[in-house]
C-alpha cells in the first residue's frame, strides 16, 4: 500500500489549519469555508478508499488466508530518541478499528465543515466574526483525531489525545467574549487534564514493566514473512501479564501493578469519555458552537476513552478486576445520564447527556466482552456501537442546531409545534430520535441490542440494568422529539422570522446522516471488526429474543412520551408534584456539579490551598517583606542625617574631626 | 610676664570656636558668613603666630594668611552674590526653608 | 620679657577680640554681627602689628574691614529691613553649636596646652620691610611666591565675573 495516502490523510488538515490560521484573515470568508470543506473533502475521499482497501481488497498485508483481519503498520517514523531503548515514534497502524474510525472521523467531521457553512451565519447571511478561525480549529481538531485513531503507540495516541483536548477547549471556547463559554472551555481542559494525569502514569508505569510503547508488541505477534504486519493474539497479552506476574514487579494496594496501569489508563478514558464522576465537563461544552458540539462532544473525540480501551483490549482481558470497573463504571454513568437527561430543558444539554448515556453504553458493552462469549461480541457491539452513534448523534446535534438557528434560543420552551415549519429537520432528527431509541430497523436498534445481548451473557443483572437505560433512552429522547415538534402549535415571537427550514448546506449533511442512519445497521460489522481480527457471521449471535425484549422495552418508553408529550396537558407536572425530591435531583444533574464545587472551593482552596497561600504571604513573603521594612525602617531612621543642612553637616563633621584629634592627642602623649 | 605664643593662640581659639557656633546655630545666611570669616581669621592668626615664634627667620606663615585673605575676600564676595541672587528667587535667605529641592 | 605696656595693649586686644567675636555670633540683629565682625577683625589686624608683620595688618585693614565688611553691610541691608531681629534660636541647634564650640575648645585648648614650644618667648625678629616683602611676593625663586600671587590674581578676576554673572538680573 502506497505510503503517501496516510501521509496526505494526516498532512491535510494540517496544512489546512496553518493555512486558514495563518491566511484565513487575509482571504474572505466563504473562500475560507470552502477550502477548509475541500479540504477535508478530500480527506474523506483519501481515508474512504484507505478503508475500503483495507477492508475489501484482500491484500495479504490486511487480511490471512484464514480471513483474519491483521494490522499494517503503514510507517513509523522516530520522533524522539532520548535513550536506546526510549524511542517515541510517529506512524500510521491501519488495523480495523483504525479503519473504521477514519470513516467516523472524515465522515462527520466533512458533515460538519459543510455544515458550518451554513450555520456560523446569521439569518441575513452575513457570517460570524472568527469564522475563518473556526474553521483552521475545525482541521487542527481533524488532524488531532486522525493522529489519534491511527497512532501505532500509546506514546503519539497520548500527544493526539492532548492536541484533541487542546483543540477542543479553543473550540469550547470559540466565543470568547462570552465567560460562560470561556469557563466552559477552562472547565473541560481542566477536568480532562486531571484524568491524563492518570493516563500518563498508566502510560509510565505499562512501558516501565513492558519496555515498550507500541500497541503492537503489547497486544500482537507479527506475521511470518511480511514487514510492519502483525496479529492480535491473546498470547503477546498473557505474556505481558506475566511479565507482571513476576516478583520483581511490584503490587500496589493489593493490586498488581498492570491493574493499576490500566485501571490509570483508563481513568484518562473517563476523562475524555465523560464517564461518571469526571462527565460534568461535557454538559458545559455545549456553550461551544453547535457543529463543534456534533463533531466533537458526540460523534469523535468523545469516544476517544472507548477507542482507548478497545485499542488495549487484550490487556484489559488479562485483568478482570479492570474489566470489572469499566463495567461498573459505564453501568452507572449510563443510568445517570439518562436519568438527568428526563428532566433538562436546553435541547443541547439532553443530547449531551444522551452521549454520556450511550458513551457509557461502549463502555459497558467493553467491559463485558469476554472472548468465550459469543467471541467476544461485546467488542464488536462497542465499536458498532460507537460507529452507529457517531452517525444518529451527530444527525441529532445537526438538527438541533438548526433549530437553535432557527428559533436562536437553545430552550424548547421557545419551540415546540416545529414539525410543519422545518419539515427537513422534522423527518431527520425523528430518524435520529428512532434510532437512538433502538427501533427497527434503524441502526441504533442493532448495536444497542448487540450490546444488551452481550451484557445478558455477562450477568442477567448487567442486562436489565442497562435495559432500563435503553427504554429510559427512548422515552427521554422522544420526549425531547415531542416537546420540540408537537406539544401545541407554534408561536412566533413579534419581531422574529417564522422558522423555516435551513439553507442546502445545513439540511444536506442532515439527510445524508439520516441515510446513513437508516442503512447502518444492516453492515455486516462482525465480518469487519472484531476483538482478534477473526470475522464471524453476525447473524448467527443475533437473539431475537433479546432484540424483541429490547425492541418492547424501547416502545414502552416511546409510548409514555407519547402519551405525556404529545399534546399539551398536565401529566408532565403532574409526574412532577409528585415525585419532586428525584425531579430536583435529576434537574440538578444529582448536584454533581455542586460536589465538585465543594471539593474545589471549598476542601482544596479553603482547607489546603488556603492556608498555603496564607503561610506563602505571611510567613515567607513575611520574612521577605521584613527584610525590606527592616531595610526601609532603617533608612527611614538614618534619612535625617542627610538632611541637606549644612550646618547639621558641619556639626557631624567637626565631631569626626574632633573625635580623630582626640584620639591622635590622647596616642601621642 | 612673658607673652608667649600660647597668649596668641588662645583668644584665636576662642574666636574659632564662636565661628564655629554662629556657623551652627545660625539661619540667616550673612550671618553663617560672618561666622565663617571669624573661623578663617582665627586659623590666619594661628599661621602668623607660629611662623612669628617657631620660625621667625621665614615668612610662609604670613604669605599663608595674605592668601588667605585674598581668597576669603573673593569667596565672600561670590557668597554674596549668590545669597543676593538666591534672596531674589526665594525672598528668603533663611537655609532652614531653603529645601524645596532637597528630596 | 615684655614692657608693660605691651602687656596691657595684648591684654585689651585679646579681650576686645574675644568679647567681640563672642558677640557677633550672639547678637541677634545682624547688623550689629556685622560691625562686631568690624571690630574683631581690627583686633586681629593689631595682633599682626604686635607680631611685626605691619604689611600683613595693613591688609587685613584694608581688605577685610574696607572690603569684605563694607559688601557685608550692603548685603545685609539689600537682604532685611534695618531693625529685624533674627528669631530666637531653638534649644536644639543652640545646643547643638554648643557641643560644637566647647567640644571643640576642650579638644584644641588641651593640645594647645600640653605643647611645651607654645611656652617659649618670642624670638627677636627683624620686621620685614616693604623691599623683603615685595621680592618675596613677586620673586620666582625658593620660598617665594610670584605663583601663587598669579594664581590668586586669576582667582579674583574669576571671582569678579563670576559675581558680576550670578548676580545679574535675568
Amino acid at each position: 500500500m502506497a505510503i503517501t495516502i496516510p501521509i496526505l490523510i494526516l498532512a491535510i488538515p494540517l496544512f489546512m489549519f496553518f493555512f486558514l490560521g495563518l491566511f484565513g484573515m487575509k482571504m474572505s470568508h466563504k473562500l475560507a469555508g470552502t477550502l477548509g470543506t475541500l479540504g477535508m473533502g478530500s480527506v474523506l475521499v483519501l481515508s474512504y478508499f484507505t478503508a475500503f482497501q483495507y477492508f475489501f481488497s484482500g491484500l495479504d498485508i490486511f487480511v490471512n488466508e484464514a480471513g483474519d483481519r491483521l494490522q499494517y503498520l503503514v510507517f513509523d517514523q522516530t520522533w524522539l530518541q532520548f535513550t536506546e531503548k526510549l524511542v517515541i515514534k510517529l506512524g500510521f497502524l491501519l488495523d480495523p478499528i483504525s479503519a473504521m474510525m477514519l470513516v467516523v472521523i472524515t465522515t462527520i467531521s466533512f458533515m460538519v465543515h459543510l455544515y458550518s457553512m451554513g450555520y456560523m451565519r446569521d439569518h441575513h447571511g452575513v457570517f460570524e466574526h472568527g469564522f475563518q478561525r473556526f474553521y483552521a480549529f475545525l482541521s487542527l481538531f481533524s488532524f488531532s483525531m486522525l493522529g489519534l485513531v491511527v497512532a501505532p503507540n500509546i506514546f503519539q495516541m497520548y500527544i493526539f489525545w492532548e492536541l484533541v483536548g487542546a483543540s477542543s477547549y479553543l473550540l469550547i471556547g470559540f466565543y470568547y467574549k462570552k465567560p460562560s463559554a470561556v469557563s466552559a472551555s477552562k472547565k473541560a481542559f481542566i477536568v480532562t487534564r486531571f484524568a491524563d494525569l492518570g493516563f500518563l502514569i498508566g502510560i509510565l508505569t505499562l512501558s516501565w514493566y513492558t519496555g515498550t510503547f507500541n500497541f503492537t508488541e503489547l497486544t500482537s505477534v507479527p506475521v511470518e514473512g511480511l514487514a510492519g504486519v502483525t496479529q492480535v493474539n491473546i498470547g503477546t497479552a498473557e505474556s505481558i501479564r506475566n511479565i507482571f506476574a513476576t516478583s520483581a514487579a511490584p503490587t500496589f494496594m493489593g493490586a498488581s501493578v498492570l491493574t493499576w496501569a490500566l485501571v490509570l489508563i483508563f481513568m484518562g478514558g473517563m476523562g475524555k469519555s465523560a464517564m461518571m464522576p469526571l462527565h460534568i465537563w461535557l454538559p458545559d461544552a455545549m456553550e461551544g458552537p453547535t457543529p463543534v458540539s456534533a463533531l466533537i462532544h458526540a460523534a469523535t473525540m468523545v469516544v476517544a476513552g472507548v477507542y482507548l480501551v478497545a485499542r488495549l483490549f487484550p490487556l484489559y482481558l488479562m485483568e478482570d478486576s479492570a474489566m470489572i470497573i469499566i463495567t461498573v463504571v459505564g453501568a452507572l454513568t449510563a443510568f445517570y445520564a439518562a436519568m438527568v437527561a428526563c428532566v433538562q430543558v436546553d435541547i443541547k444539554r439532553v443530547l449531551a447527556f444522551s452521549t454520556i448515556s450511550q458513551i457509557a453504553f461502549m463502555m459497558v458493552s467493553l467491559g463485558v466482552a469476554r472472548p468465550e462469549y459469543h467471541e467476544g461480541l461485546g467488542y464488536m457491539a462497542s465499536m458498532f456501537h460507537l460507529f452507529t452513534h457517531a452517525m444518529f448523534k451527530a444527525l441529532l446535534f445537526l438538527g438541533a442546531g438548526a433549530l437553535i438557528h432557527a428559533i436562536g434560543s437553545n430552550d424548547y420552551t421557545a419551540m415546540h409545534g416545529l414539525r410543519k415549519s422545518m419539515p427537513i429537520t422534522h423527518i431527520t432528527f425523528l430518524i435520529g430520535c428512532l434510532a437512538i431509541a433502538g427501533i427497527i430497523p434503524f441502526s441504533g436498534f442493532f448495536s444497542k441490542d448487540e450490546i444488551l445481548s452481550s451484557c445478558g451473557q455477562y450477568d442477567i443483572l448487567v442486562y436489565l440494568w442497562m435495559s432500563l437505560v435503553a427504554g429510559l433512552t427512548a422515552f427521554y429522547m422522544f420526549r425531547l422529539y415531542y416537546l420540540i415538534f408537537w406539544w401545541k402549535e407554534h408561536v412566533t415571537p413579534e419581531g422574529h422570522h417564522a422558522p423555516h427550514d435551513q439553507p442546502w448546506t445545513m439540511t444536506l449533511p442532515l439527510v445524508i446522516l439520516a441515510a446513513i442512519s437508516c442503512v447502518a445497521g444492516f453492515i455486516p460489522f462482525g465480518n469487519l471488526v472484531t476483538w482478534n481480527g477473526e470475522p464471524y457471521d453476525f447473524m448467527a449471535h443475533f437473539d431475537w429474543s433479546v432484540a424483541s425484549i429490547s425492541l418492547l422495552v424501547a416502545i414502552c418508553g416511546i409510548a409514555l412520551a407519547t402519551v405525556m408529550y404529545r399534546k399539551e396537558n398536565e401529566l408532565p407536572a403532574k409526574m412532577r408534584r409528585a415525585l419532586p425530591a428525584l425531579w430536583t435531583w435529576c434537574y440538578h444533574r444529582f448536584y454533581w456539579d455542586e460536589l465538585y464545587q465543594f471539593i474545589t472551593h471549598k476542601i482544596i482552596f479553603g482547607l489546603i490551598s488556603k492556608p498555603l497561600a496564607w503561610f506563602d504571604r505571611h510567613i515567607i513573603d513575611g520574612t521577605m517583606d521584613s527584610f525590606a521594612t527592616l531595610t526601609n525602617k532603617a533608612s527611614e531612621a538614618i534619612k535625617p542625617l542627610q538632611s541637606g543642612q549644612i550646618q547639621m553637616y558641619v556639626f557631624y563633621y567637626l565631631i569626626g574631626a574632633l573625635l580623630l584629634g582626640g584620639i591622635t592627642i590622647l596616642c601621642l602623649i | 610676664m612673658e607673652i608667649t605664643a600660647v597668649y596668641y593662640l588662645i583668644p584665636a581659639l576662642i574666636m574659632f570656636c564662636c565661628g564655629v557656633y554662629g556657623f551652627i546655630t545660625r539661619k540667616n545666611m550673612i550671618a553663617m558668613l560672618v561666622s565663617l570669616e571669624l573661623m578663617l581669621n582665627a586659623v590666619d592668626i594661628n599661621f602668623v603666630v607660629f611662623n612669628r615664634f617657631l620660625f621667625p627667620e621665614q615668612m610662609e606663615g604670613m604669605f599663608f594668611a595674605l592668601f588667605a585673605i585674598a581668597i576669603a575676600a573673593a569667596e565672600t564676595a561670590l557668597a554674596i552674590a549668590i545669597i543676593i541672587n538666591i534672596f531674589r528667587a526665594a525672598k528668603n535667605i533663611d537655609v532652614r526653608s531653603l529645601n524645596e529641592m532637597k528630596f | 620679657m615684655d614692657s608693660l605696656g605691651s602687656i596691657i595693649m595684648y591684654f585689651i586686644v585679646a579681650l576686645s577680640m574675644i568679647i567681640f567675636s563672642v558677640m557677633a555670633v550672639t547678637t541677634r540683629k545682624i547688623l550689629r554681627a556685622a560691625t562686631y565682625l568690624l571690630f574683631t577683625l581690627f583686633a586681629a589686624a593689631v595682633v599682626y602689628f604686635m607680631l611685626d608683620y605691619e604689611f600683613l595688618g595693613a591688609v587685613q585693614i584694608a581688605v577685610y574691614a574696607g572690603g569684605i565688611v563694607v559688601l557685608f553691610v550692603f548685603a545685609i541691608l539689600l537682604t532685611s529691613h534695618p531693625g529685624d531681629n533674627a528669631p530666637r534660636l531653638t534649644s536644639h541647634s543652640r545646643t547643638i553649636g554648643v557641643i560644637g564650640a566647647i567640644a571643640m575648645l576642650l579638644v584644641t585648648g588641651y593640645a594647645l596646652i600640653t605643647r611645651a614650644a607654645f611656652f617659649l618667648p618670642k624670638p627677636e625678629m627683624e620686621a620685614p620691610d616693604m623691599q623683603t616683602v615685595g621680592a618675596t611676593l613677586l620673586g620666582s625663586g625658593h620660598a617665594q611666591y610670584l605663583l601663587p600671587f598669579e594664581a590668586v590674581s586669576v582667582l579674583l578676576l574669576a571671582c569678579i565675573i563670576g559675581g558680576v554673572v550670578v548676580a545679574r538680573k535675568r
